[in-house]
């Protein structure tokens, strides 16, 4: 008879010694099941776990603790259904022409183009000074961090701070989502501007280049195409933020339109049209925006 | 030799100029439509930043309110990571349906797909008043609406990431014979698991963010009691709000930020 001891220790890698004598032994390490562990202990795989369980756990104390104010639950899912099928069975017109709609969707449209042209632009300028192989490691540091507060508050927070002094109307809308813009774009370009090959740039910099020679020659190139990406992406994002910002701050455009339907007039057929309407215009600019990517890589 | 070098640069300048005169016609289109001028904005922005910094910091009476403010956010807070915790597991499932790599039915296939833009494309505010007819101002107004847009959004880069990484491994378990649960817990769960947590990760992030917006709307949550402040005039107070969902989303940033470096 032969006895087969193995040793396994797999995560470190360390031993893997596999002696044969007389009797079969088998020190393998087994889970509580009492089946073969063949997954490797990692640090990663362990924060996995973590993450797992302590979002189950979060997610079961918040269903505790929400305040359900004694709602039917039998009745307000009726009820939605029903909504439901009014909004996208039965859309119809009543308040307004089409072309006052479309006159709506491009007002909309023309707010989130003036956001993302602003908030491009000031944030092409910005990542320069944020992106850390082109930059200085303090500098970036500030405006990253100045970036994280101003991505922080929503974006219709911002247009409502604006709103108090502007007025509510396309200056402060535009004002408030470029903001957001800005922030977001500034951290998306300076991450690609980052991802630039060291080499580039130290090449540059031994043939005495200084700063715009390397922005002009070295990054805008390098990066142009994603950059392009990312800002239609964005301009996806901000014609849907303008929509929700028409709605919540009264803003204009087509959201306003929806918010009016929809929480004044109490008019689910309009809001249907409406709800249509934008939909069929973000497939649109997804369609468009996916083309524009493929043109450009 | 140096002709071609002038027709690079010469063709570099109209391409440059073209972008540029685009830019420029679509600024001008989109500031007519919309009635915005740019010196309105330029002379509006230091008017307003003054106004912050004068007038749009935490007073002392915002100070006595700040235990219902936490409360409030807490109840924010748990709902976004609540939303997206379900919305993980249940587009999950859906995107398994959705996804080429998994060969599932031709017909179920396109509509899991069909499915998830629908939800993905109709906008949260449309949800958040649809639900307000029906559910009132109650957590589950905003939880729902919150619900069907993290869910189609979910669902579609559920989709494209197992598309992307498990179809080798899913061929080589589908070759030795595995069945659907074998392909699903030994193939495409382990292969995708970081890709699935980091999405989940930034929809709890953006998920804090709609969820102020949706509170606006539908008068619950955090968004609620900075819009009631901000209507009151009470900009002390309003300010606090906004401190605090600061804090929290950079705090959850930055708590996401280290899981996925710990996690890829």
């Amino acid at each position: 008879m032969s006895e087969v001891v193995i040793k396994y220790e797999n995560a470190a890698g360390k031993q893997n010694n596999t002696t044969c004598q007389d009797s079969i032994t088998c020190n393998l390490e087994k889970n509580i099941f009492g089946k073969i562990r063949i997954a490797a202990h990692s640090k990663s795989n362990l924060a996995i776990k973590i993450l797992i369980i302590s979002l189950i756990a979060i997610s079961t104390i918040a269903f505790l603790t929400f305040d359900y104010k004694e709602i039917n639950f039998a009745e307000a899912i009726m009820a939605t259904l029903h909504n439901v099928k009014t909004v996208f069975l039965e859309p119809a017109l009543r308040r307004d022409t089409v072309m006052g709609v479309a006159y709506q969707l491009f007002v909309t449209f023309c707010l989130g183009m003036l956001a993302t042209i602003f908030g491009a632009l000031f944030a092409l300028i910005c990542s320069l000074f944020c992106a850390k192989n082109i930059s200085h490691p303090a500098a970036a540091t500030v405006i990253k961090s100045f970036v994280a507060v101003v991505r922080a508050v929503p974006t219709v927070l911002w247009v409502l701070i604006f709103a108090v002094s502007a007025g509510l109307g396309s200056v402060a809308a535009v004002i408030g989502l470029t903001f957001h813009s800005f922030a977001y774009l500034t951290k998306v370009y300076a991450e690609s501007i980052e991802e630039i090959g060291a080499g580039t740039i130290e090449a540059l910099r031994a043939n005495g280049a200084n700063f715009w020679q390397i922005v002009c020659q070295a990054v805008i190139p390098a990066t142009l195409s994603y950059i392009v990406a990312w800002t239609f992406m964005r301009f996806e994002i901000n014609f849907a933020n303008a929509v929700a910002v028409g709605a919540a701050a009264g803003a204009g455009g087509i959201g306003y339109n929806l918010y009016m339907a929809g929480s004044m007039y109490f008019d689910l057929h309009e809001m249907g049209f409406l709800t249509y309407v934008v939909v069929i215009a973000v497939i649109i600019l997804e369609v468009i925006s996916t083309k524009i990517k493929t043109i450009v890589r | 030799m140096v002709k071609d070098k002038q027709t690079i640069f010469q063709k570099r300048k109209i391409a440059y100029f073209t972008v540029f005169s685009s830019i420029l016609a679509l600024y001008i289109l989109s500031s007519i439509v919309t009635e915005f001028k740019l010196t309105d904005g330029v002379m509006a922005f230091p008017e307003a930043a003054s106004w912050i910094v004068h007038k749009f910091v935490p007073d002392a009476k915002a100070f006595t309110r700040f235990p219902k403010i936490m409360d409030r956010l807490l109840e924010t807070a748990l709902l976004s990571v609540a939303v997206t915790s379900i919305a993980t597991v249940v587009a999950f499932i859906f995107s398994l349906f959705g996804s080429r790599t998994l060969k599932s039915h031709g017909i179920l296939n396109q509509a899991v797909r069909m499915t998830a833009a629908f939800f993905r494309n109709v906008p949260d505010v449309v949800w958040a008043m649809l639900l307000m007819f029906s559910f009132g101002q109650n957590i589950l107004t905003g939880f729902l609406a919150l619900f069907f847009s993290t869910f189609g959004m979910l669902t579609r880069s559920f989709i494209e990431t197992i598309d992307e990484v498990s179809s080798a491994c899913v061929e080589a378990l589908d070759a030795t014979g595995a069945n659907f649960a074998q392909i699903v817990f030994q193939g495409v769960i382990p292969s995708t698991v970081t890709a699935l947590i980091t999405w989940a990760l930034y929809m709890i992030e953006t998920n804090i963010r709609s969820a102020t917006l949706i509170g606006i709307l539908t008068a619950t949550g955090i968004g609620y009691l900075f819009d009631m402040y901000y209507k009151r005039l009470e900009f002390g107070s309003a300010s606090l709000v906004v401190i605090c969902i600061v804090v929290l989303v950079i705090i959850i940033e930055n708590i996401s930020n280290k899981l996925r470096k710990v996690i890829s």
